[in-house]
């Protein structure tokens, strides 16, 4: 068993990996830990076809979900794992510039991890630029990095050209989320990674990050983090470009990257809570969040908000519910980043779980003013 | 061969739903929606006026991600 957060900080030298690591890789079954869950091999290899000595790594702790910490809590306290990983990247991809891409709040976060570069080897220290990624929700994205480091502006971009097409300075670019880098560094420790990171939030005893074995049931690891402190309503599982799960269905699912995980965020929503203003006040967030460059998301996902919005405030016109249904079929796919897609999947598994709070808001208000 | 839409360059001009409306029709919010089935041939003259109508130059015949 190989573990993240009790492995040691350094293991000396960095381990050597040969041209087969790529393949070591492909055995580990490593997926991308910053949503995507994207296969890590094929994206190194996309990257090492191109490379010619060229290449760019861009290591990702934009962590702009706002519910999760768990990138943040690895930066600040595994710092050389994650750099170990980005360093890995540079030798087997050949290249030569790692920029460090941390989120502007993420303060400990990156202190740690510029700390942790002044004990490296100078070869290694040469390669390195720091970015502060802006702290907006689609400044993780891919094309949204690699855009801010070439023109300073986080906003996606059309594809083609892809990242590892591409990317900083034109040149084949890997951007790869630090968990999944501090993997790749366990992985050249001839471990097999056999943990993810999660953060709980909402109404759990213990909120914050835990690593839990692939496999765990959410109800597993919400007992790991000290139980619910109410019984919960519902349970958010992968943040908000995740899906809404009743409790019963939700605390029997394993958490690998199969199950839409995404980044790793379990939200308990209380039986308190109305379910119906939490999914308004998110999507209203999601709204404001989008880059405002493609009509169907800023336009789409802003009538959703409104929708949303007026049924939570008991102001519909009793059509909101029936044009809610109909505009998640539109939105989704016609974005030029997956903004608009991952917003619409949340929202139409509120609408799914909530059906009958949707269709009766308000009812409840009515009884308790009557 | 299919009609992709360049949602950045995309304003919501609706030109091409107007001259091909059996393949585009346009959101609550002005924003075209691409029926996704392949291009039959007897319309091949039509999608391509499409592509040269758009003032923005949004839209091509072509087999990008993008859709």
């Amino acid at each position: 068993m190989t573990r993240l957060l009790d492995s040691p900080e350094r293991s000396g030298t960095l381990p050597h990996v040969g041209a087969d690591f790529i393949d070591a890789i492909e055995r580990s079954g490593l997926v991308g830990r910053g949503g995507a869950g994207f296969p890590v091999a094929t994206k190194w290899r996309a990257v090492a076809q191109r490379s010619g000595g060229r290449a760019v790594i861009v290591v990702n702790g934009a962590e702009g979900e706002p519910r999760s910490q768990k990138d943040r809590l690895l930066m600040t306290t595994r710092p050389h794992l994650v750099l170990d990983g980005a360093f890995i990247a540079a030798r087997v991809l050949h290249a030569r510039r790692v920029i460090l891409y941390i989120g502007e709040r993420h303060e400990n976060a990156r202190h740690a991890m510029v700390q942790a570069l002044h004990e490296r080897t100078e070869p290694e220290r040469g390669l390195v630029t720091l970015a502060a990624a802006p702290a907006r929700y689609v400044a993780g994205a891919e094309t949204a990095a690699i855009r801010f480091l070439n023109e300073g502006i986080a906003t996606p971009t059309t594809a083609p050209p892809l990242p590892f097409e591409q990317g900083v300075d034109r040149a084949p670019t890997l951007v790869q989320n630090v968990e999944t880098l501090a993997h790749i560094a366990l992985i050249a420790r001839s471990g097999t990674p056999s943990s993810t990171l999660i953060t709980l939030a909402g109404g759990i005893a213990r909120p914050g990050v835990l690593e839990v074995e692939l496999g765990t049931t959410i109800g597993d690891a919400v007992r790991q983090g000290g139980g619910v402190t109410e019984q919960p309503k519902a349970v958010l599982v992968g943040g908000y470009f995740g899906s809404w799960m009743e409790p019963a269905e939700a605390w029997k699912l394993p958490l690998d990257h199969r199950a839409r995980l995404g980044c790793g965020v379990i939200g308990l929503l209380p039986a308190s809570a109305c379910p119906v203003c939490e999914t308004a006040g998110i999507m209203r967030y999601l709204a404001a969040e989008s880059s405002a460059q493609c009509g169907p998301c800023f336009f789409g996902l802003r009538a959703l908000a409104d929708a949303c919005t007026r049924i939570a405030d008991n102001r519909s016109d009793g059509r909101d519910l029936s044009r809610l249904n109909r505009w998640v079929d539109e939105v989704p796919g016609r974005g030029a980043c997956r903004h608009p897609d991952g917003a619409v999947m949340f929202l139409s598994s509120a609408l799914r779980v909530f059906a009958s709070d949707f269709a009766n808001h308000g009812s409840h208000d009515l009884r308790r003013a009557a | 061969v299919r009609l992709v839409v360049d949602r950045i360059k995309c304003d919501g001009r609706g030109l091409c739903a107007e001259v091909l409306p059996e393949r585009i029709r346009l959101d609550d919010g002005g924003c075209p929606i691409v029926n996704p089935d392949p291009r039959p041939a007897h319309l091949l003259p039509r999608p391509q006026r499409a592509v040269k109508d758009c003032p923005v130059l949004a839209i091509a015949l072509g087999r990008s991600q993008v859709k």
